[in-house]
């Protein structure tokens, strides 16, 4: 091992840390922004539009995620009219197609999280609600989503770390992340172990990190639906 | 279209070695994570310990990233060993490398699986069956494993749906399986799309047919009713 050329590149690393959690936490958000609205859809009709909702989350459930990146990437520069449009100044950019590709990936994935935890929110509590007289509106706001969310913390944590290692394919189209970093050193120096053993190690502590802050979130807002023993 | 159809026998050689890939690796961890289950659930502190080290580091880091280590890090490896020893260059298998990499990581996911079913089976009935007299292979076969299988078959569906996907990365290291052939196939008749599109149609029939599959199998071992026809 050189520890001294990890060090050396320290602030190689730091960036691409910075990459990663820029890319990840990106498509987080914009995933959850996709995922709130279609899940109440997936949770709450049956019509055409809740059919097409599902059509997309099984495609983007029932692929690789490497897959989905490519047929962003790669794949779209095959038709001129793209290349000739406003949205290839996007397109061909390597990391709005990542974030393109993971938002809709963790937009799938959150759908079916927030439809199971819609689903699960018992009915006493919706019907309590209606009976205090509030208006179907209001029931949603303020009892049927908040409720829903806390129960969808634990799966969500778990999507939250799946979106972290699954942002590594973004080193595969060149983006200097965490991995590509330790490609970066692997392919400079021939050191597979220094580049990406660090790469692991820091995976590893963002993971876990990441892993800890819901158990907290948990213990916050689901508190009191874990039985005391 | 003309050239899809002109490469189809080619992206057909890369699907069956995609899917080689996925059933081998889905066995080698399927041995680990009997092998973690088993220790963590009566092994010494030791063992559990390491079992314990093992399933908390590779759940921490991403597939890819032990590909690479194992695929890299295991060449410079062989290539010092080969070295010390006076042999010849070795190269180390893409295939084999991927194998080894993906079962490891989702042994550990096995392992926590097959763990948490064998805790389902109540204790009581694996002492009702020893008062009557089975033996301890007896009560195995007969109680044991029928309803640890029940309750680990959703988590092992769930396993290999993800596992399965997680082969496409391999590509990465060259070879050449559904996603390295079409990468390359796609390029040389630029047209990218149309070839990832297949791939992208090819990786959802494999999952429609691994849930069609595993819903059979689950319906198979689920508790039957009173009245249910079997």
């Amino acid at each position: 091992m050189r520890y001294d050329l990890i060090l050396e590149n320290w602030q190689l690393f730091a960036s691409g840390m910075w990459m990663t959690l820029q890319l990840t936490l990106l498509s987080l958000a914009v995933g959850f922004c996709i995922a709130l609205p279609f899940g109440l859809i997936r949770a709450k009709s049956n019509g055409f539009g809740s059919k097409l909702i599902n059509a997309y989350v099984y495609a983007f459930r029932g692929t690789p995620l490497l897959v989905q990146l490519y047929l962003i990437y790669y794949g779209l520069s095959q038709f001129e009219w793209v290349r000739d449009s406003f949205a290839w100044v996007v397109l061909r950019d390597a990391w709005w197609c990542a974030l393109i590709a993971f938002s809709l990936n963790s937009g799938a994935y959150a759908t079916e999280i927030i439809r199971g935890a819609v689903q699960s929110v018992p009915e006493g509590e919706l019907e309590a609600a209606k009976s205090l007289g509030l208006s179907p509106f209001k029931v949603g706001q303020l009892v049927l989503i908040p409720s829903a969310l806390r129960r969808a913390l634990p799966q969500y944590g778990n999507e939250v770390v799946f979106m972290l290692h699954g942002s590594v394919v973004a080193s595969i189209i060149t983006i200097q992340d965490i991995l590509g970093v330790g490609r970066t050193l692997n392919a400079r120096y021939y050191l597979a172990y220094e580049g990406f053993l660090t790469a692991a190690a820091l995976y590893m502590a963002l993971a876990f990190t990441l892993v800890f802050i819901f158990r907290q979130l948990e213990r916050r807002y689901l508190g009191y639906l874990k039985v005391s023993r | 279209m003309e050239n899809l159809i002109e490469y189809a026998p080619l992206l057909l050689r890369g699907a069956v070695t995609t899917l080689s890939l996925a059933l081998a690796a889905l066995v080698m961890a399927t041995l680990l994570g009997s092998l973690g289950a088993v220790s963590k659930i009566s092994g010494g502190r030791i063992v559990r310990a390491i079992v314990f080290t093992y399933t908390t580091l590779v759940r921490g880091v991403p597939d890819l990233v032990l590909i690479l280590l194992i695929y890299f890090g295991g060449q410079r490896l062989i290539n010092l060993a080969g070295k010390a020893m006076g042999g010849d260059y070795i190269e180390l298998s893409k295939f084999w490398a991927g194998v080894v990499a993906i079962g490891f990581i989702y042994g550990a996911y096995l392992t926590e699986t097959f763990r948490g079913a064998y805790l389902t089976v109540p204790t009581g009935q694996r002492e009702a069956a020893m008062s009557m007299g089975m033996r301890p292979q007896q009560v195995l076969r007969a109680v044991t494993l029928p309803q640890l299988i029940r309750f680990a078959l959703p988590g092992y569906a769930n396993v290999w749906q993800v596992l399965i996907k997680s082969t496409a990365v391999v590509s990465v290291i060259g070879l050449e399986d559904l996603v390295g052939l079409a990468n390359d196939a796609g390029k040389s008749v630029r047209e990218p799309f149309l070839f990832f599109a297949a791939v992208f149609f090819v990786y959802l029939f494999f999952t429609w047919v691994s849930q069609t599959i595993f819903n059979a199998a689950e319906r198979r071992y689920a508790l039957k009713e009173h009245g249910d026809a079997v």
